[in-house]
Order: C-alpha cells, then structure tokens, then sequence
C-alpha cells in the first residue's frame, strides 16, 4: 500500500508547525527525517501516521485519505513508535510486544515470537521492563511495532536514548524490517547515521520542506549551514561519513 | 478467568456464608430466634450490597489507574467520590431527596463531572504529579462545597443526618439499595470491561494508543460512563467508602501480568471481598455504636497510601 502525503499541513493548538509537507516513502527503503529542533519533525510523523488532524493537505494510504480508514484499519497499515519509551506498568517484554497485536484484535503468536526473535529477545522475554536496559527497552518497543505486521513503520528518533553500538543495531532492525518490505520512515537527529544509513532524506526547516532526496543531496554541506547554522563537513566515503565542525 | 480471579472467587465463597452469619449476635440458624427472618432481612441485603458496593469500587480504581497510567488514582482521594456526594447532598438540600431516584441520579451526575473534570483539568498528557494534584484538588472542592451544604443547612436533624450518611456504612441498608445498586454497578462493570484493552494499549502512552486504532475519545467516554454508574452508585447507597478503589489493584496485581485488562476482574472481585470483610469487622468489633465502615477503611487506606508514597519515592522525585 502506498503512504502518501500531499501538501500536508499541521497545527498545534493555534500555531502552525508543519507546511507544505510531501513525502512519498517507498516500501523497503528507510527514509530519515532530519532537522533542527523544533523543526516540526514529530509533528510531521504524527502528521503521517494519522495522529495529527492535518489543517490543509492530506495522507493517504493507496489513495484513501487516512481520516476516512477506521482506526483499527490505519493501525494495521501503520505501525507507530512514539520517541517516549515511557511504559506504565511493569510488563514482562512478551506481554509488551503482545500489545502490538490489538490492532488485529488477535493473539498472533507466530507474528509475536517472529518480532521476538527478529530483535534477539528471547532470552529476555519473561523480563519486567523496569529491569531492561535502555538498548534492551528500545528493541522491546520496535518488536511491539513489528508484532503487528505493519506495512509502514513510522519511528520518532528511535536512537536517541542509545549508545552508538546500540544506535546501529536497531539500525540493522530496521534494516532488515526494511528488506522484508517495510517501508520505514524515522525520524533522526544524528546526521551522520541518516547519510550513512537512510535511503532517502528529508530535512525540515520551521515547518517546511529545505530539502528532500537521497541523503547526498539532501544533506549537503551548504543544506546544513543554511538550516543549522553549522559550517560543517562531510569527509569519508559513501556508506561511512562522518561530519566534522 | 485468570489466576488471580480464581483466587478471589474462592475467598469470597468462603466469606460470603461467614458474612452472613457474623454481626454484633452471631447467628446459629438452628439456635437463634428469628434467624430466617434476620438473615433474608438485614444480613443478605447488607452482605449483597457490600458486595455490590465493592466490586464497583475495586473495578473502578483498576481501571482508573489504568486510564491515568497512575497507581495512586483512586475514585475516593481523586474526586471521583466526593462529587458524587456533593450532588447527592445538593438534592438533599434542594429537597428532591423525596423522590427516590433524584439521590442516585444526583450521585451519578456527581461523579460524572468528577471523572470528566480530571480529564480534562489533567488532559491527556498529564503525568502523575498533575493528576494527583488535579484529583486532590477536585476531592478539597466536593468536600469544601458539601461543607457549605451542610452549614447552611436548614434544620440540625437533616444535618445530622447527612454527616452520617457521608462517613459511608451499611447500618440498616434493605434490599431496596440492593435492587438500586446493583444493576447500575454491573452496566459500570460492563462499560469498564469494553474499556480494558485499550487500557491495555495506554501502557505504552496516549500517542501509541492512539497509533494502535484507540479512539481516545469512545475510551474517555467509556471510562466516565464506568466510573460514574459504579461510584455513583456506591455512594448513592452507602456514602464515601474510600481507598477500596486504591487498595485492591495493588493486591492483586503481583499476582497478574499486570496489564490493566488483566486487573478489572480480579479487582472487581478482590473490592467485593475487601468491604465484605471490612464491613463483618465493623460489626463485631466491640465498640458501643458501630464504627462507620467509610472509617474504618479510610484508617487501613491512609497509611496504606502513605506507604505506596515511601515504595514509589524514587521514582516520584
């Protein structure tokens, strides 16, 4: 199915924070959302995940605009993991990615033990989360995203809390969810590991579109001075850039 | 039926009999003069209603905490109960008391903007210190406005009466109250019970509850619908019987998976054994007028309370 968003504007509260928003993701490839902060990258995801009630613009999913799915409908179609890893209760880690099933309104074992072992955590399945490390708590809530076999996993800067070894192989994840023809859209802050990793780059700047397409154009060097204000410089070569101030 | 459903189903079969049979003159149904009589007529109401009254409150504290992603919510010490006695007490005042279903419905209506008052004082995002503060607030206002009632009150008899009725018991309760409370306690349960799944998904945040195909807004509904029919019931009946809404979802869930749908049934159950209980202790212990059950359980609720405060405060601060 195709995610789609046209012209997509949002608004919180009375401000508007996002404008003139297209994106057209593609199935199997990551797409990385990049930007200052206060850039309205959340909002954008939300905004693409049906969370957010677009003010002009709309999303669709293989055409139809996502206000018009039921709920349940959008939810098996899109796949969302909020940036907070806030969980309330002391779950065990299968309970957790059993909680990706309710869109379906099924148990899915298959679907729960396939994410349980695509994210190593077999051996940590009868953990409460209060015990998990933070690396441990990132793939437990992607593994309650992929338990619901969503078609577009949509992630709000999944790496953030992660030490770099940890930042890569949730990479690797979501690689391979990629490979097995998701499409993934997250939302990244380290520009390095979108220029490295991302398929497609998409940077925000106030609101609006400064740039979008392959991470080599859209992350270049004046893109960056001009939205971050940070004269900086790519060295490296492709797949292994680092940037340095 | 999950484990701990099937413990608290065991425990309130033994105690139900017993309940019956427990009071101020213990009843040897052989023995006793009148037993019949005194069983069907004061001990089966008042062991029913116990019941009732605890299932609804056990139910709604699960699911409250559930909703507020909050284990220190309860109906009583977040405003849910106090404002249904306001409305209670205000149709005493305007006189519409006369009328048998102006109280209920008053309590009902009480409790309805109690919980919708939290939501939306709190809002959705609010974490647990703002909550806590917003039900607490709400609570000093019911209790301040249903000071104000009572003062101005016209008589000193009708006063009386309603400070008593407040302190919550089940002293010459008929099955009058039995038939009131009870079908609005089981459409509560009901509605609580269509809510727990997307309880469950709330575990993970309102965004992600969201992004799960939980319409917040049939949820919220649900949850004010459930909590008002349960604890405006309960109060209609019985006055302000608190903390059993605190209380019981910490007992029982260690012994779930400690998801909220896996708590609304046990802890219905659980709040029907814990007032069960609580109301036979009253009964028979030995002071010279019976001790208010609302009191009674408000001194095991209190430092009940204060100790979640001590276990929590590392995460709180």
């Amino acid at each position: 199915m195709t995610l789609r968003a046209e012209n997509l504007a949002l608004e919180r509260g009375a401000k508007r924070v996002v404008d003139g928003f297209s994106i057209a993701p593609q199935r199997g490839q990551i797409t990385a959302i990049c930007g200052p902060n206060g850039a309205g990258k959340s909002s954008a995801l939300m905004g693409l995940a049906g969370l957010i009630e677009p003010a002009s613009g709309a999303v669709t999913l293989e055409g139809a605009p996502l206000a018009s799915l039921h709920p349940q409908s959008r939810a098996r179609a899109i796949g969302y993991l909020p940036q907070s890893a806030d969980i309330a209760w002391d779950v065990s880690v299968a309970n957790l990615v059993r909680l990706g099933r309710l869109p379906h309104r099924d148990r899915g074992t298959d679907a729960v033990e396939a994410a349980i072992s695509a994210l190593d955590l077999e051996e940590l399945r009868h953990r409460p989360a209060s015990q998990l490390s933070g690396g441990e708590k990132a793939r437990a809530l992607l593994a309650r995203v992929l338990a619901g076999e969503p078609e577009w996993i949509l992630a709000d800067e999944p790496l953030a809390a992660l030490d770099l070894a940890h930042q890569l192989r949730l990479l690797a994840h979501l690689r391979s969810a990629a490979d097995a023809d998701a499409g993934i859209v997250i939302v990244l802050h380290d520009l390095a590991l979108a220029m490295n990793h991302a398929d497609h780059a998409i940077v925000l700047e106030e609101g609006a579109m400064a740039a979008s397409g392959p991470p080599q154009e859209a992350l270049r060097e004046n893109t960056i001075a001009k939205v971050w204000s940070v004269h900086a410089k790519w060295i490296g070569e492709d797949g292994a850039r680092a940037l340095i101030t | 039926m999950n484990r701990a459903s099937l413990i608290f189903a065991a425990l309130l079969l033994l105690a139900f009999p017993l309940s019956l049979l427990a009071g101020r003159v213990w009843i040897d149904p052989a023995e006793t003069p009148n037993a019949a009589l005194i069983l069907m007529e004061l001990r089966l109401p008042r062991s029913l209603l116990a019941m009732v009254i605890g299932a609804g409150l056990g139910a709604a504290g699960a699911s409250m905490q559930g909703y507020l992603r909050n284990p220190l919510a309860d109906p009583g010490l977040f405003g849910i109960a106090p404002m249904a006695a306001l409305g209670a007490v205000a149709s005493f005042w305007l006189g519409y008391a006369a009328s048998a279903y102006a109280l209920p419905l008053a309590a009902l209506t009480g409790a309805a903007l109690g919980m919708a008052m939290l939501a939306l004082i709190a809002g959705r995002t609010g974490g647990i210190a703002l909550f806590t503060l917003a039900g607490l607030m709400i609570a000093s206002f019911a209790g301040a406005m249903t000071a104000l009632a009572i003062t101005l009150s016209p008589n000193a008899f009708a006063m009386s009466e309603i400070v008593m009725w407040l302190n919550g018991a089940l002293t010459d309760r008929s099955w009058n109250e039995v038939w009131l409370a009870a079908p609005l306690v089981a459409i509560g349960l009901l509605l609580l019970g269509l809510a727990s799944r997307s309880l469950d998904a709330l575990t993970l945040g309102e965004e992600a509850a969201r992004s799960m195909g939980v319409n917040a807004r049939v949820l919220l509904w649900l949850l004010i619908g459930g909590i008002a029919l349960t604890v405006g019931a309960s109060v209609a009946v019985a006055g302000i019987i608190g903390f059993v809404g605190l209380i019981v979802p910490h007992l029982v869930r260690p012994l779930t998976d400690r998801l909220p749908s896996s708590l609304i049934v046990p802890s219905a159950l659980a709040g029907a054994l814990l007032v069960l209980v609580a109301d036979c202790a009253v009964r028979i212990l030995p002071f010279v007028t019976e001790l208010r059950l609302g009191i009674a359980l408000s001194l095991i609720g209190a430092p009940f309370f204060l100790w979640l405060l001590i276990k929590m405060r590392r995460g709180l601060v």
